[in-house]
């Protein structure tokens, strides 16, 4: 496999456990979420700061995860607060307050951000194998959460807060547990970028990249893990293949947002499920 | 015995408006309860206290012996609790079943961690379409909610409410809406239920079937009670049929 190829699927591996993080957030649970980018980061600087203090892997990753989790966990009471567009608005300020912040810290690296991260000792192939090792996991937990009865709370909490309290449900303590987990899984995601590219900047997590991750999200049809992933995949992709859609990222990535909103508000997934039940009655 | 339900000295005003003004009652296990009065009289804004939408400014709010004043609704409703909704709000985009399973699994939704390490769905799922029969919405299970006509989803709350085994039910107009067949059936339930034991309070508009139903009515008008007792005797209360009557006329002279 070429060095291009590895890298390729690296960043596939990546970004698939990003979107299907922020599905779980935004998808199964309702909560729009447009600082997923953050979180990516802040996994991806503790990873850094903590390889680089303890020459410690397996303590990186951790660390990783485990700042996602607190950032997401606080970010989250924000959700008990506001609801749906405030929220979403919030979340855009959190991305912005990350890179802003990044950027001006000196312990951050400031502007030149982290380079000379220490290797985790796989290799290429073996970080790249470790990633999509970490890619599947989180399609499997996915895919578990999705069919276990916190699954069933979430689609709950997304439809009616009110209505879920009727029958008993925390919807607050299920947003929380939605933004702990998917930031987590973002978090992870960081730190595996960390090694990945063993250098990191603030620019990498930008609300740009949020908004991508979130293309992602609709365009593959919010709530389906599998929808999720193709279209994770194939965004990925499309700029690799297509010169025009590398130059004009955010103009194709906009409009396929726009015309999928428009004309298929259920993603790739409700299209499948029109294409494969024509006969179908509602 | 503990009452099932017991309001003391609740009271709310918004803006200088005393909605709610001292009210103060108790219901007892296996009661039920009318409670009416004419519109803007306080029942509304009562119910929410009781449900936990709305804080109190002083009063208490006991269920089953334990204070529930400072607690959330879904709090409230695992310690027995359950409301229908005056406009109804069935989760749309799950089936009839899966709404009445989900209410049904109250226990294994109590908080994210049980939920998320509980899997199997059986029992409640006979549960909720033994629940289904006994409101009678057998053979609509696989509908979507979303696409039910209204005296269904009506049925559809209560069968909600009763998956999650309360001690006391309170059901927000539950005829409101339905034709005289459909709220003769939909009544029929409620007095079923609260045959079998359940305690059940009925805010209801429908006077002619709170009176044929309910055993003691309790009178709201302006945030206060000016009525409980047997329902012949409370609508022959002087005081009551003012209310009713010169309500309209009453309500400006104090704006």
């Amino acid at each position: 496999m070429s060095a291009y190829e590895v890298s390729l699927l690296s960043v596939i591996g990546l970004n698939v456990i990003l979107a299907v993080s922020l599905n779980m957030i935004s998808g199964f649970c309702g909560q729009i979420s447009l600082g997923h980018g953050a979180f990516y980061g802040a996994g991806a600087y503790a990873a850094a700061l903590t390889m680089i203090a303890t020459r410690n892997f397996s303590l990186s990753l951790v660390c990783a995860t485990a700042v996602g989790a607190l950032a997401g966990i606080v970010v989250g009471f924000a959700s008990l607060r506001v609801r749906s567009d405030f929220l979403a608005v919030t979340t855009i300020g959190v991305n912005f307050l990350f890179t802003g912040f990044v950027r001006k810290q000196a312990w951050l690296g400031g502007e030149m951000g982290i380079s000379g991260i220490p290797a985790s000792g796989f290799g290429g192939n073996g970080n790249m194998f470790m990633i999509l090792l970490f890619a599947g996991a989180t399609i499997a937990l996915s895919l578990y959460i999705n069919w276990s009865w916190m699954g069933f709370a979430f689609r709950a909490v997304s439809e009616d807060e009110d209505a879920a309290a009727t029958l008993g449900i925390n919807a607050g303590a299920y947003k929380l547990a939605a933004f702990g987990i998917g930031t987590a899984l973002a978090g992870l995601a960081g730190g595996l970028y960390a090694f990945f590219t063993q250098f990191i900047t603030a620019d990498t997590f930008d609300f740009i990249f949020s908004v991508l991750l979130m293309a992602m999200v609709v365009i593959g049809g919010i709530g389906s893990t599998f929808g999720v992933v193709v279209a994770a995949i194939a965004l990925t992709l499309l700029p690799e293949a297509i010169r025009f859609v590398n130059d004009y990222r955010l103009l194709v990535f906009g409009g396929l947002l726009v015309l999928v909103i428009r004309l298929v508000p259920g993603g790739l997934a409700g299209l499948a499920r029109r294409l494969t039940a024509p006969a179908a009655k509602p | 015995m503990t009452a099932a339900l017991k309001l003391e000295d609740l009271a709310v005003s918004f803006g200088g408006v005393h909605a709610v003004d001292g009210v103060t009652f108790s219901i007892a296990r296996g009661e039920f309860v009318g409670l009416i009065g004419p519109n803007g009289a306080g029942k509304t804004t009562l119910i929410r206290i009781v449900s936990g939408s709305v804080k109190p400014d002083r009063g208490r709010v006991v269920l089953a012996g334990s204070d529930v004043t400072g607690n959330s609704t879904a709090s409230r409703v695992r310690k027995g609790l359950a409301l229908t909704h005056q406009m109804v709000r069935p989760f749309r985009e799950m089936t009839v079943l899966d709404n009445v399973m989900l209410a049904a699994g109250y226990r294994r939704t109590a908080n994210p961690l049980r939920a998320v390490l509980s899997v199997g769905r059986k029992p409640e799922r006979e549960r909720a379409a033994e629940i289904l029969v006994r409101v009678g919405l057998a053979g609509t299970e696989d509908k979507l909610s979303g696409s039910l006509p209204l005296g269904q989803m009506k049925r559809l709350e209560v069968a909600r409410a009763l998956a999650v085994d309360p001690q006391i039910i309170l059901f927000d107009e539950p005829l409101a809406g339905l034709n005289q067949t459909e709220a003769a059936r939909q009544i029929e339930t409620i007095a079923d239920v609260n045959a079998q034991g359940m305690t059940v309070v009925l805010v209801e508009h429908n006077l002619e079937e709170v009176m044929r139903s309910c055993r003691r009515l309790i009178v709201l008008n302006d945030g206060r009670v000016i009525g409980d007792g047997a329902p012949h005797e409370v609508m022959a209360n002087a005081v009551v049929r003012e209310a009713y009557v010169g309500s309209g006329i009453a309500s400006h002279a104090r704006h």
